[in-house]
């Protein structure tokens, strides 16, 4: 269970994110949807301690991660994909997914074999016929995949996706919305989902927060999200509500 | 009291000098992204350039200065733009840095060409012995001009940069070249500009500081780099705090100057490496570089994983080269292919450091002559163990300087290593100890340190022959160390860190603890490197280990191809064989002083290196018997040709290796880049966003028009081709 609270994040007199409380329980689909700029990503990056919060507290399973650092939150089980790009592109499909499960059984009590664990990850976000291809040369829908299976190789309990659809057709979508739904269902992953592409967010998201100018104006079912005033009015601006 | 007045205004003076240089160079970074390591070359030349007209040729002072400082040093620096800096736009980091480090080391070298360094050359302070007095102190009209030109450009620049349209459109550029030139601005002439007036201020400050420093090569270039650590404190960003570390700069140099007791040695010479101890431990203070995302729209360097077999082979194939070669050669020449390897030795510690792990570094030489160090006080009578020794030392060395590179990326990176290894050879090396508390270390003594050859059993290192086995020998063991450091995970760690830090990180990764190790593994097999070559020479002095030798040895290893030992191999064949052409062809003796920094230079067309490509051209040779027959029957005539005593050495392995070249080129026609399969050793991939010949996506279509291949590039970014025709 990741519980967020009171997130402030100050760059210089700006303020990018006031106050912000979400949580993502395990097992669920948790959707973070806002306009751009309202501090999505800044969020991803105050949590996992890319850019540590000016205040506020980030609570992994019980244990207070908010000072930890960046690769000592990923060891606790905190795995990440971001909105632009981060593969390892000097490295193949195949190393750039070990090498999560190599560090993987170093740093935690897993004892698997990071080998076996890098090819079933791959074949699960359905990257298997690519496996030994570059990642550089991979359509963004497909490398989108890889920073998941990526971080699936760390073994998370909370999956927090930056737009893992952006980049992705119709077909694709459509799989990933599958594979989502079935990490949380069937591995009890906690995923924090931001993405932009509402359709998804509403087909599988169990809760939805949402985040406006760096603070959260609603939260809740997606068919309470649907009908909130303040939602509608960020989105569609004065009069829609 | 008075002293201390004097200092003052003699250190604001100085500092005055050194805000000019530092502003040029601010200047150039800000509006072009690019640091221009050869500013104190330029800076350099320009003031050998105005010695030459206003001394040599008797021209009056304002002509020669106009000359100089209007004319020349801005028609320099258009063409720098011109020629070499447009094209670095998007390539890494390293190789940017690398192209002007080259362009450096070829301005010294040409400057060493025009103007013989044996040769004493008087140059006068303007208005020489002209002073007025202020506040009881007298100040040299030479003072008074340095200063008032100081506020005169600090003036001029902030007046350019924020009331004019140039200024403007400059400003614009830094913070997004494309979006500036789709409103309308031409980052391209703003950039010219910018390394117009950057290569003139760099020459004024060599103007001003020649008289005082005295007009010698390396000595001015390096009063020049000096101020890099103002430019540095202003984080290359912001003129006025880049003035104000000047000043920093200037007043430290004059207090230490005035107040460092001469008797104490130690302090007294800590006067020469003042401005790289202030920016070695400013940089340990500056707030810290978080892990941010790579840079998206560069190129990507892709060295293939080496193969336990390939690299055997390779190996085996450089041993028995130098089984050949020795054994027909002289002594002398056996000698210069033991030093070849201990050069290979060195470029080779750079490629897990460099090559892997993206991190840059300017002072390997300084590693090496902690080797070097280790083996001549603690090997005595040749012992062996002296090498572990080195490298222990070596990679403890190598961690105290990842100190700052745990904070730091890239730039700033590489400055830090250089200020540290300019510490080392302008105090440390030239004390014969220092003590720290009961432990006493020992440099050079008294300039050069003896060095026992390696004590090994059954082997007689003293006949160089069997010396230039054993390094070859060395060489290759540690070349199949690299090579298992690159198939071990810490070798994905490598690659994955140079890539993306933070994505390091978010999979559990320390990127600090790796950066310490790969540190803490190149000082390491530098140092021994460094003990190997010592050895090799028998005699040492601190020279050999300068800030200045790093610069090249950085060079060529990336010149090579610094992804792999092949290239480290390249870079020990340069650095021994290219000056020898000058012995083979008399008129070439002065080309190979700039050979090299040309080398470098090309980069700009070429960052993966030589070596890749060899390997490339030669994967069809290896496969076609008729031509690897004819090469060995080619090389096999030579051989007899030396042996029969027809040929002599030299022209021998000139022969060698220009056949190795040409005969199976000869054998199975020009190779064209289609018979290389899906083989090829390094491609280059454009980035995200960008067609293969570098124009953006979006503008594909509209500055030249589409074509086939730009399909799969927007099928990659996602986008459907029909859509976007």
């Amino acid at each position: 269970m990741l519980t967020v609270s009171g997130i402030e994040v100050h760059f210089g007199g700006v303020v990018a994110l006031d106050g912000v409380d979400i949580d993502a329980e395990p097992a669920r689909v948790t959707g973070l949807v806002g306009p751009n700029g309202a501090g999505k990503t800044t969020l991803f990056n105050a949590v996992t301690g890319l850019r540590p919060p000016d205040a506020g507290r980030v609570v992994l399973d019980g244990v207070d991660i908010t000072r930890a650092k960046p690769f000592q939150r990923a060891r606790l089980g905190m795995g990440r994909t971001f909105q632009k790009l981060e593969l390892f592109r000097l490295l193949s499909v195949r190393e750039n997914v070990q090498l999560a499960a190599t560090l993987r059984r170093r740093h935690t009590d897993w004892d698997g074999d990071p080998e076996a664990e890098a090819v079933r990850v791959v074949d699960r976000v359905g990257l298997g016929e690519v496996l030994d291809a570059r990642v550089d040369v991979l359509p963004t829908g497909q490398a989108r995949l890889v920073e998941i299976a990526r971080a699936l190789a760390t073994g998370p309990r909370v999956l927090l996706l930056d737009e893992p659809a952006s980049g992705q057709d119709e077909r694709e979508t459509d799989a990933l919305a599958g594979l989502l739904t079935s990490l949380a269902a069937d591995d009890g992953i906690g995923v924090l989902l931001v993405e932009h592409d509402m359709g998804l967010v509403m087909n599988v998201c169990a809760h939805i927060h949402v985040l406006d100018f760096g603070r959260i104006i609603a939260a809740g079912t997606p068919a309470d999200i649907r009908r909130d005033p303040h939602v509608l009015h960020a989105y569609l601006g004065t009069g829609a509500a | 009291m008075e002293e201390f007045l004097t200092l003052t205004l003699s250190g604001l003076a100085t500092a005055a000098i050194f805000a000019v240089a530092a502003s040029g160079l601010v200047l150039t970074y800000a509006t072009t992204g690019i640091f221009n390591f050869a500013h104190g070359a330029i800076g350099m030349v320009g003031a050998f350039a105005y010695w030459q007209l206003r001394f040599d040729w008797g021209l009056p002072a304002p002509v020669a200065l106009v000359l100089t400082l209007v004319i020349g040093a801005p028609l320099f620096g258009v063409l720098l733009e011109v020629v070499l800096m447009r094209k670095l736009q998007s390539v890494p980091e390293v190789t940017k840095l690398v192209v002007t480090i080259s362009l450096l080391i070829a301005l010294l070298g040409a400057a060493l060409w025009i103007w013989e360094p044996a040769v004493a050359r008087p140059i006068d302070f303007f208005f020489q012995g002209d002073k007025v007095e202020i506040l009881g102190v007298f100040l040299s009209y030479h003072q008074l001009i340095a200063f008032g030109l100081a506020v005169a450009i600090a003036a001029g620049l902030r007046f350019l940069l924020y009331s004019t349209t140039t200024g403007v459109a400059m400003r614009a550029a830094v913070d997004d070249r494309p979006l500036a030139m789709l409103n309308g601005a031409r980052p391209d002439r703003v950039s010219m500009m910018a390394w117009a007036i950057g290569c003139s201020m760099a020459v004024l400050s060599g103007v001003l500081i020649a008289p005082s420093q005295g007009l010698r090569h390396e000595l001015l270039t390096l009063a020049i780099v000096n101020t890099y650590a103002a430019a540095l404190l202003a984080r290359l960003r912001s003129l006025p705090v880049a003035f104000g570390g000047a000043v920093v700069l200037g007043l430290a140099d004059a207090y230490a100057t005035g107040y460092f007791p001469s008797s104490n040695r130690v302090l007294a010479t800590m006067v020469a490496a003042l401005p790289g101890l202030l920016l070695f431990v400013a940089l340990l203070v500056l707030p810290q570089v978080r892990l941010r995302a790579a840079r998206a729209g560069q190129h990507v360097e892709r060295f293939p994983m080496p193969t336990w077999r390939g690299s055997l082979l390779g190996c085996l194939s450089i041993v028995a080269f130098t089984v050949v070669v020795a054994f027909a050669a002289v002594p002398r020449d056996a000698m210069i292919l033991a030093e070849l390897f201990g050069f290979a030795i060195l470029a080779l510690s750079l490629v897990p450091l460099v090559g892997w792990g993206g991190q840059i570094s300017l002072c390997q030489m300084s590693f090496a002559a902690v080797g070097a160090l280790a083996m001549g006080h603690l090997g005595g009578g040749g012992n062996p163990l002296a090498l572990v020794y080195a490298a222990i030392l070596g990679g403890a060395v190598g961690g105290l300087v990842a100190l700052p590179a745990l904070r730091l990326s890239g730039l700033y990176l590489a400055l830090g290593t250089g200020a540290f290894a300019i510490v080392l050879d302008q105090w440390l090396f030239k004390l014969q100890s220092i003590s720290l508390g009961p432990l006493e270390i020992r440099f050079f003594e008294l300039g050069s340190l003896g060095i026992d050859r390696l004590d090994l059993p059954l082997l007689d290192l003293d006949d160089q022959r069997v010396n230039a086995l054993v390094m070859a020998v060395a060489f290759c063991l540690l070349s199949l160390l690299v090579v298992g450091i690159r198939r071990s995970t810490f070798g994905s760690q490598l690659l994955a860190l140079k890539d993306s830090p933070a994505a390091c990180a978010t999979i559990g990764m320390n990127p600090r603890g790796i950066k310490l190790a790969v540190f803490a593994v190149s000082g390491a097999i530098a140092a021994v490197g460094g003990a190997l070559y010592a050895t090799t020479l028998e005699s040492v002095s601190p020279d050999r280990f300068a800030f200045f030798q790093s610069l090249p040895l950085l060079m060529l290893a990336i010149v090579g191809g610094v992804g792999s030992f092949g290239g480290a191999f390249f870079a020990g064949v340069f650095v021994r064989v290219i000056p020898l052409l000058g012995d083979v062809v008399p008129a070439l003796a002065n080309l190979q002083r700039v050979l090299p920094g040309l080398l470098g230079i090309n980069l700009a067309r070429n960052p993966n290196g030589v070596f890749p490509r060899v390997v490339r051209d030669f994967t069809p040779i290896v496969r076609a018997p008729r031509a690897i027959g004819s090469l060995l029957g080619f090389i096999g005539l030579l051989v007899l040709l030396r042996f029969g005593g027809v040929i002599d050495n030299w022209p021998f392995l000139f022969l060698a290796m220009g056949g190795t070249v040409l005969v199976p080129r000869l054998v199975l026609g020009p190779i064209s880049d289609r018979t290389i399969d899906g083989e090829a050793v390094v491609e280059q991939i454009p980035p995200r966003g960008t067609a293969d010949d570098g124009v953006p996506l979006e503008w594909v279509g509209l500055v030249r028009p589409f074509t086939a291949a730009d399909d799969a590039l927007l099928a990659r970014e996602g986008a459907s081709p029909e859509a976007v025709r």
